[in-house]
């Protein structure tokens, strides 16, 4: 089994991502080091709370230089991937730009966060191994990544948006797998074992 | 499709779930951990844990049994009781919660939710308000429903939102152990005014209920204790009820 490391970085559901990991039998490493992070087999990009923040925390720590530079596999959740994207409307931040995409704003026409358990669909990498299209899987976000050349996963909320993304090394969903019961403990294991 | 949420509500005293009728005849209904971890199997959405300790002894507990809880489970939960600080909010959310419930301390000061939303995020506050029908309308209650406020629930619930509070979780004190259904004219008006999500609570009897909340009450999410912790109602034969009514809900 690899070694699985998590950014700590002060995001809000580390503890639960952990948590997530002990259940499965894997003791991860927690960092903010980047010399530890760039030797690290798996890595795990938590993220809950406001993207001006959480991108002043990565900056604070050097961790904005990086995580693009990794070349191990990576998997962000949730805003650890719009972090992932070139620019937030959150704070209007610029993020790590590994995926080149903007995060928006869900237009307020529609209950903002979108909050609960939504079916994901057009599953497309090994992060959806053994998962049924439209399986459900606990989403809390204000912002999205439109449906793109990235998109591995899709769901709809008012509109199709990315519920995951992918590129080379890079892994990211914008819903809680630590948070999805069964379904979410699977993707997990299907990162773990890429 | 968004999932409509079923949220089985335990209530904990000194680290025990109790069980109850409106906090009277509490009977101790064993570890909270081990329920909770019964209901995540069963198909329950999220849970919330309501710590109605009356000590200081509180917050100690309430960090012990957030963390335990996170551990063991796989689906979200909502801690609420005495929360009063975006300290004892902090270590909540640190040791393992994903959302913490406000009542009464944001009511006294409303400036909390200001300060809790700006640390963590809308999504992690739930506003709780419980209230009552008055020939004025509706009206906020504090302490469990023991102290009337004066205050219009409507005109709380909108500065509430305006504030930052992420979700409502509104409980009809009059529907609340009747097991005559649920709010549903207030609530639909609370959702169609207020565009954060919204939890029903108060007045769970069948399952047929349940389908009356989503549809005529437009809730996202209905909450209930007693009828689960009873087992009078079992949360997959529920949810199975529900969806056969063509309401989208996550069926395991």
């Amino acid at each position: 089994m690899n070694q699985v490391t998590i950014i700590d970085y002060g995001a809000g559901n580390l503890a639960s991502v952990m948590f997530a990991l002990k259940r499965m039998g894997i003791e991860p490493v927690l960092t903010s080091d980047p010399e530890v992070l760039i030797k690290a087999e798996k890595v795990i990009f938590p993220g809950v709370g406001h993207a001006l923040a959480a991108m002043d925390a990565l900056k604070a720590k050097g961790l904005d230089v990086v995580i693009p530079k990794l070349t191990c596999p990576v998997l962000g959740i949730c805003l650890g991937m719009q972090l992932m994207c070139t620019h937030s409307q959150e704070g209007n931040v610029a993020g790590l730009g590994i995926f080149n995409e903007i995060v928006y704003q869900f237009e307020p026409n529609q209950k903002v966060p979108h909050m609960g358990w939504n079916t994901i669909f057009k599953l497309s990498d090994p992060l959806f191994a053994k998962i049924q299209e439209h399986s459900s899987v606990y989403f809390v976000h204000s912002y999205y990544v439109p449906v793109s050349k990235y998109t591995s996963a899709a769901s709809y909320y008012g509109k199709a948006f990315s519920a995951a993304l992918q590129k080379d090394n890079f892994y990211a969903v914008q819903f809680h797998p630590e948070k999805s019961g069964v379904i979410g403990e699977q993707i997990l294991k299907n990162f773990i074992s890429l | 499709m968004l999932c409509k949420r079923i949220i089985p509500c335990l209530d904990v005293m000194n680290g025990r779930t109790v069980k109850g009728v409106k906090f009277l005849d509490l009977k101790d209904a064993g570890d909270p951990v081990e329920l909770a971890a019964r209901y995540a199997i069963e198909g329950a959405d999220e849970l919330v844990f309501l710590d109605i300790t009356a000590t200081h002894e509180k917050r100690k507990t309430l960090a012990e049994l957030a963390s335990k809880v996170a551990q063991a489970i796989n689906i979200p939960f909502t801690v609420g009781g005495g929360i009063s600080s975006v300290d004892d909010a902090l270590t909540l959310l640190y040791a393992g919660a994903d959302k913490v419930s406000i009542n009464s301390a944001a009511v006294r000061r409303p400036a909390l939710i200001n300060e809790l939303a700006a640390r963590f995020g809308c999504q992690c506050v739930v506003l709780a308000v419980d209230a009552r029908q008055t020939e004025k309308g509706w009206e906020v209650y504090l302490n469990g429903g023991r102290i009337p406020t004066g205050i219009d629930l409507f005109e709380w619930v909108g500065e509430a939102v305006d504030r930052g509070a992420g979700e409502i979780l509104f409980t009809s004190m009059d529907h609340d152990g009747t097991k005559g259904g649920f709010a549903n004219e207030a609530l639909a008006e609370m959702s169609q005014r207020f565009h954060v999500p919204l939890i029903a609570s108060g007045g769970a009897g069948t399952k047929e209920h349940f389908v009356d909340v989503f549809k005529i009450g437009k809730a996202d999410a209905a909450l209930a204790a007693g009828i689960f912790h009873f087992g009078e109602l079992s949360i997959p034969e529920l949810k199975q009820y529900i969806y056969n009514q063509k309401i989208p809900v996550r069926i395991l």
